[in-house]
């Protein structure tokens, strides 16, 4: 192992431990009974059966939004955007469950496709804006996040709603579409082997093919990529659509695998945590479903902790921002390598 | 009385002493470097690109912190953490790239950090005289309410000096002056450091051309790696002893042309007509040239006049207004970067770091980037990484590119090594077509060297070379024809450099002789061009 | 005439407009002054969030608005000293401590309203202030302009008085000089000895500071308590502001008042038979409309310009 990637290890450990630190302090000033309730908070995901396949189902869509987010990353553009691609990946995900009759695999298949497509769409519009317009794809996606969400939340409310159903919910989903369950305890289901495919496929993308390359370098240095004779403006709008396509197919696969009818009002977050896999995964694909399953077991065990202490699963955040700015902080611990450096310089010197 | 000031005329006004600098990425800058200024002289710096003169300088102006070491200047050991505390022991620095706000005005930029004001406000009145009355103490004339972008180099740097002694500085250090001045510009400034040193100034003056240490200083310190080598007394020293000494061995820049194809070549590149205008100003202004097969068609002039954005409409990177480029016969008008390399075009760029390569990604991902999608290392959907590597050993084996591993980052190479990998890659694809912009700037000698082979080898196997080069010495050293750029336009072609003198060209590079342009056309492209 | 044009062309509708502007225009002023120093500050979202919620507790607590005010004004500060710190001291690249800040804003903001007034969505349990209204003596009096700008909450007319100030700042006083140079060429200011870090920290605070304000107007001005992202979006809207102003701080308010239209516009439409999800939708349609159509510079595929 390079000294570099035991050095990046070294740091994330460092960050997540000091974000931990943090999260039980600020616990402490509102609870009662901090050392408890952090205790639920550390070992709920463990906690049950239940608990365990829920902290493992919720690493299926941070993962997904991981993905998305680390392709775009890679390409050096901002993408803000998984929030509300994945929110309408998962409405026409809905759309098409609901309206379409077809054959079981085929159905399911369709929507999956239409989730990626409406994914892809709020991918595409930021990366034109970008590449034809030269704006800022950051303010695009996160004005975009908005629109989807009302949009979203405006065909579910006219055209999808479950009228019998006294919250506002869609219809259920046609059984034809659903990502089967493995088990009764858990909501485990099918989905997760489209999950380690894309996390696969993803990885292929970015390391083993020219248009990957493409990416990566854009990502790198974009006026090298120019001077190269990389389309650079092709690339970025393609990285969009991909990774858009990834986060609205996670969508989709948290419909068909886990809810089977519509029922967020707001939307998830998932997006905004993708960008936190992202950060702690390097962008590296292979690294998002690590990232993705210790961000579900903050989330699960907050959760735990809200439902037995009196502390709310909003803590959470705290840790989460830590986190991210500790990861991405390039001075943090930066003195510790420089003296590294220096030792190990002085030891070649005194050598030879 | 007369020993007294005897004395003190040699007294030490700067020490510094011992000075280790280890930066991040594990370069050693300076290692151990003792270095000792006099009051009122002109001490020269000199040493090669990457020999630690300016690391050292920044460690003198507090804009890096060295590991080891101290700095006494009037005798008294100093601790200088922040250019204001340089500014504080009267240090004052003229940066090789301009430290100036390019959309304030000359007075803005010279009073900036010490601003004359009433109350909050910001007195501009006050600040253009101040800057008026200190022009004309010290000769250095300016418009103070013109803006920076509005003026030429030559003035910018004025008001660089200005800035310094504004704040009081009588030490004052000037990075490689005079890299980006004409020779006119030059004798300017030198006039201005001799009568500055009259007053009482010292000056500290880091070059690596010979010529102006010998003609300018009373002192020189040599650096090699990062070590000093040694402080002469100018006069009793010859530039080859210098130059021996910054290099460990003797430099002799002889012409090393190509040999003249025997027939005119078959075109490889053709220009025709370019015009550009951009904020206003005509950049470039009906540029028409030639290149021919095996031949080094050499392109001289100050930086500035027109040459980065000829190399960028030729290859691709920006438009143009009017005009045509030709590659190979064919069209390459308004295409993208891509599409002309695919006609056979290299290019090693100016600024390598930017341009040049992904100073993060690897010694391999930087080598395929003109053909990841191309047989062997792409079969048009994915790389093949045997391929990649066999073709990376290749290339770091025969450009001796000195690294332990193809996967090590190309930022973490020496600058040197950085271009190897440059050209490796451009040099590699069998390329028709190579525009070379100044392909050995901040290079050591021993890779100017190798650069300077791989160049005139490419001609040997029909290759037309378009050389971009600020230093005439090596220009002409190296072209079969050449061309003169002033403000945008060839302004004289010489169809033979063999008995062309420095001087003569210097007078077309500062504008102050041309050719009839129509008759630069007519030689160059042996027809009018309609 | 049709229902909504007669609303549009009414001088009440106009009031609206200023008054819907407010918080756009006091983020988006923040935004220049920050970018003018060369920081990018995308945690203007979280900035006026925080603020919010704690101009009302303190107000709340103190039963003073212009505490709030002030409690509100000083969290946007801090804030901005936050981001300063990681951006400055511990390198952090700067729009990812800010998505950090956003994010810790919007859930910490729920956290602490739990904490304090037991619940997650607003704050209606907490006895906050509202801040002021103003009439203008005179003006107010004169027909249309009295009915426009005459009647306005003060911190309405502090978001004007703030357009002024912070043009004379930048461009009048020697510390907007300064705060310029860093921005266009830190190694420059860095060279002649101005400390490229404080100036950005003191950019980060009055940019905070500015958020602040917005902040504030949203729970105290603008309606009467605090509830959960009830910024929704406006940090960024005004970057897009700032953008589309050309990072001026006369050009940031007219950008502004554009987005205040938009945003008037919906809430008029609101009472109309149009699904509310549409309305709420244009503000931000709008915005990408605009960042579209102002980008304007069409780029050629191949090419591409950093300018």
């Amino acid at each position: 192992m390079s000294r570099n990637t035991w050095f990046e290890l070294l740091r994330t450990g460092v960050a997540i431990a000091a974000a931990l630190t943090i999260g039980f302090v600020v616990t402490s000033l509102v609870s009662e009974s901090p050392v408890e309730a952090f205790g639920y908070f550390l070992k709920g995901p463990f906690t049950s059966i239940r608990r365990f396949g829920s902290f493992l189902e919720a690493a299926v869509p941070l993962t997904f939004t991981g993905l998305a987010v680390s392709l775009v990353f890679s390409a050096g553009q901002f993408n803000m955007g998984a929030e509300g691609q994945f929110f309408i990946g998962a409405v026409a995900a809905t759309a098409a469950g609901v309206f379409l009759d077809l054959p079981p695999v085929i159905h399911t298949i369709v929507c999956l496709a239409a989730g990626m497509i409406a994914g892809a769409i709020g991918g595409f519009i930021p990366g034109v804006l970008k590449a034809r317009w030269n704006a800022s794809e950051l303010v695009a996606s996160l004005m975009l996040n908005y629109v989807f969400l009302k949009l979203g939340m405006y065909l579910i409310t006219y055209h999808l709603r479950d009228p019998s159903a006294g919250a506002l919910v869609s219809l259920p989903l046609k059984e034809s579409s659903w990502l089967p369950q493995f088990t009764r305890t858990t909501k485990l289901h099918a989905g997760i082997f489209v999950m380690f495919l894309v996390v696969f496929l993803c990885y292929y993308f970015l390391y083993r093919t020219s248009r990957g390359y493409e990416a990566r370098m854009t990502g790198q240095n974009l006026s090298f990529a120019r001077y190269s004779g990389i389309p650079v403006l092709k690339v970025i709008l393609l990285i969009q659509v991909l990774g858009g396509a990834v986060a609205g197919l996670g969508g989709a696969v948290e419909m068909l695998g886990i809810y089977r009818r519509f029922q967020w009002q707001a939307s998830p977050g998932y997006g905004f945590d993708g960008v936190i896999i992202a950060i702690l995964a390097r962008n590296n694909p292979l690294l998002v479903p690590l990232a993705a399953v210790f961000l579900a077991y903050l989330r699960v065990g907050a959760d735990v902790m809200a439902m037995y202490a009196d502390v709310s699963a909003e803590m959470v955040s705290i840790i989460q921002a830590v986190i991210i700015l500790l990861v991405t902080a390039e001075a943090f611990l930066a003195g510790y390598r420089h003296r590294l450096t220096l030792k190990e310089v002085k030891q070649r010197a005194s050598a030879s | 009385m007369g020993a007294q000031t005897q004395a003190r005329a040699t007294d030490p006004i700067l020490l510094m002493k011992g000075i280790t600098k280890v930066y991040p990425n594990g370069l050693v800058a300076n290692s151990n470097v003792t270095f000792e200024v006099r009051k009122g002289e002109i001490h020269a710096l000199v040493g090669e690109n990457g020999a630690g003169k300016t690391t050292l300088m920044k460690v003198l102006f507090g804009l890096e912190k060295p590991d080891e070491g101290s700095i006494f200047i009037r005798g008294e050991e100093v601790k200088i953490s922040s250019p204001n505390d340089a500014i504080r022991y009267g240090v004052g620095m003229v940066h090789q790239h301009f430290m100036l706000a390019p959309s304030l005005t000359v007075a803005e930029n010279i009073v900036l950090g010490a601003e004359p004001r009433r109350g909050i406000w910001f007195d501009r009145r006050r600040a253009e005289q101040m800057c008026r009355e200190l022009g004309e103490k010290y000769g250095l004339q300016v418009d103070p309410a013109a803006r920076i972008s509005d003026v030429p180099v030559g003035i910018r740097q004025r008001v660089e000096i200005l800035k310094a002694l504004m704040r009081g500085s009588d030490i004052l250090v000037l990075d490689e002056p005079t890299a980006v001045l004409t020779p006119q510009e030059t004798e300017e400034l030198f006039e201005a450091l001799k009568s500055l040193k009259e007053m009482g100034h010292t000056i500290i003056f880091i070059s690596h051309k010979l010529r102006e240490v010998k003609e300018l200083s009373d002192r020189v310190t040599v650096l090699r790696s990062g070590r000093v080598i040694g402080t002469r007394n100018t006069d009793q020293v010859t530039v080859e002893e210098i130059s021996r000494m910054m290099v460990g061995r003797d430099v002799v820049l002889r012409p090393m042309r190509p040999k003249a194809p025997a027939g005119p070549g078959e075109v490889k590149l053709l220009v025709n007509k370019l015009n550009l205008v951009r904020d206003g100003t005509h950049v470039l202004k009906d540029v028409s040239l030639q290149v021919r097969a095996g031949e080094i068609l050499g392109v001289a002039g100050v930086e500035g006049n027109g040459q980065v954005e000829l190399v960028e409409v030729i290859t691709g990177l920006s438009p143009c207004d009017s005009g045509e480029v030709w590659v190979c016969g064919q069209d390459a008008t308004g295409k993208s970067p891509g599409e002309i390399r695919d006609m056979g075009l290299s290019h090693i760029p100016q600024d390598r770091m930017i341009f040049g390569v992904a100073s993060n990604a690897s010694i391999s991902e930087n080598l395929i980037s003109n053909r990841y999608n191309k047989a062997p290392v792409s079969n048009g959907f994915s790389l093949n990484l045997k391929a990649i590597s066999r073709l990376s050993q290749e290339l770091i084996g025969k450009f001796d590119i000195k690294t332990s591993s193809a996967q090590q980052a190309v930022g973490t190479l020496s600058g040197g090594n950085i271009q190897k990998v440059v050209i490796a890659r451009e040099f590699s694809t069998g390329p028709q077509v190579i525009i070379a912009n100044q392909p050995t700037r901040g290079i050591d000698i021993g890779a100017t060297e190798s650069v300077h082979k791989y160049l005139v080898e490419a001609t040997e196997s029909g290759t037309a070379v378009l050389l971009i080069c600020a230093d005439l010495n090596e220009v002409m050293s190296l072209s079969n024809r050449l061309i003169v750029m002033y403000e945008g336009q060839v302004v004289a072609y010489f169809d033979e450099v063999e008995g062309l003198t420095e001087e003569e060209i210097g007078l077309y590079m500062l504008g102050l002789k041309r050719q009839e342009p129509d008759q630069v056309t007519a030689s160059m492209m042996g027809r009018p061009v309609e | 005439m049709h229902p909504l044009l007669k609303a549009v062309f009414s001088a009440s509708f106009a009031a609206s407009i200023l008054r819907v502007t407010t918080p756009i225009l006091f983020a988006s002023l923040g935004a220049v002054v920050a970018d003018l120093s060369g920081v990018v500050n995308i945690a203007l979202e979280g900035m006026m969030l925080i603020s919010a919620l704690m101009g009302v507790i303190a107000s709340a607590f103190t039963g003073s608005a212009w505490v709030g005010f002030l409690a509100g004004v000083a969290s946007g500060i801090l804030v901005g000293l936050v981001l300063g710190y990681f951006h400055l001291k511990l390198r952090t690249n700067v729009i990812l401590a800010g998505i950090a800040l956003n994010l810790l804003a919007a859930q910490g903001t729920v956290f602490v309203l739990y904490a304090v007034a037991h619940d997650k969505g607003v704050s209606s349990s907490l006895p906050s202030k509202v801040m002021p209204e103003v009439q203008l003596p005179i003006i107010k009096d004169i027909p249309v302009l009295g009915a426009i700008i005459g009647k306005q909450n003060i911190l309405t007319y502090l978001s004007l008085i703030a357009v002024v100030v912070v043009y004379l700042f930048l461009y009048k006083t020697s510390f907007g000089l300064r705060l310029r140079a860093v921005g266009e060429n830190p190694d420059a200011a860095d060279s002649v000895g101005i400390s490229v870090h404080k100036v950005r920290f003191i950019a980060l605070a009055i940019s905070g500071a500015l958020a602040g304000m917005g902040g504030v107007h949203l729970s105290m001005g603008y309606v009467s308590w605090f509830s959960r992202n009830m910024t929704s979006g406006r940090g960024y809207i005004a970057l897009a502001a700032k953008a589309l102003g050309r990072n001026h701080p006369i050009g940031a308010f007219l950008a502004s008042l554009l987005f205040g239209v938009t945003d008037a516009l919906s809430n008029y439409m609101q009472s109309l038979r149009v699904p509310g999800e549409f309305v709420q939708m244009i503000p931000y349609v709008v915005t990408l409309v605009v960042l579209a159509v102002y980008s304007g510079r069409q780029l050629k595929w191949g090419r591409f310009s950093n300018e």
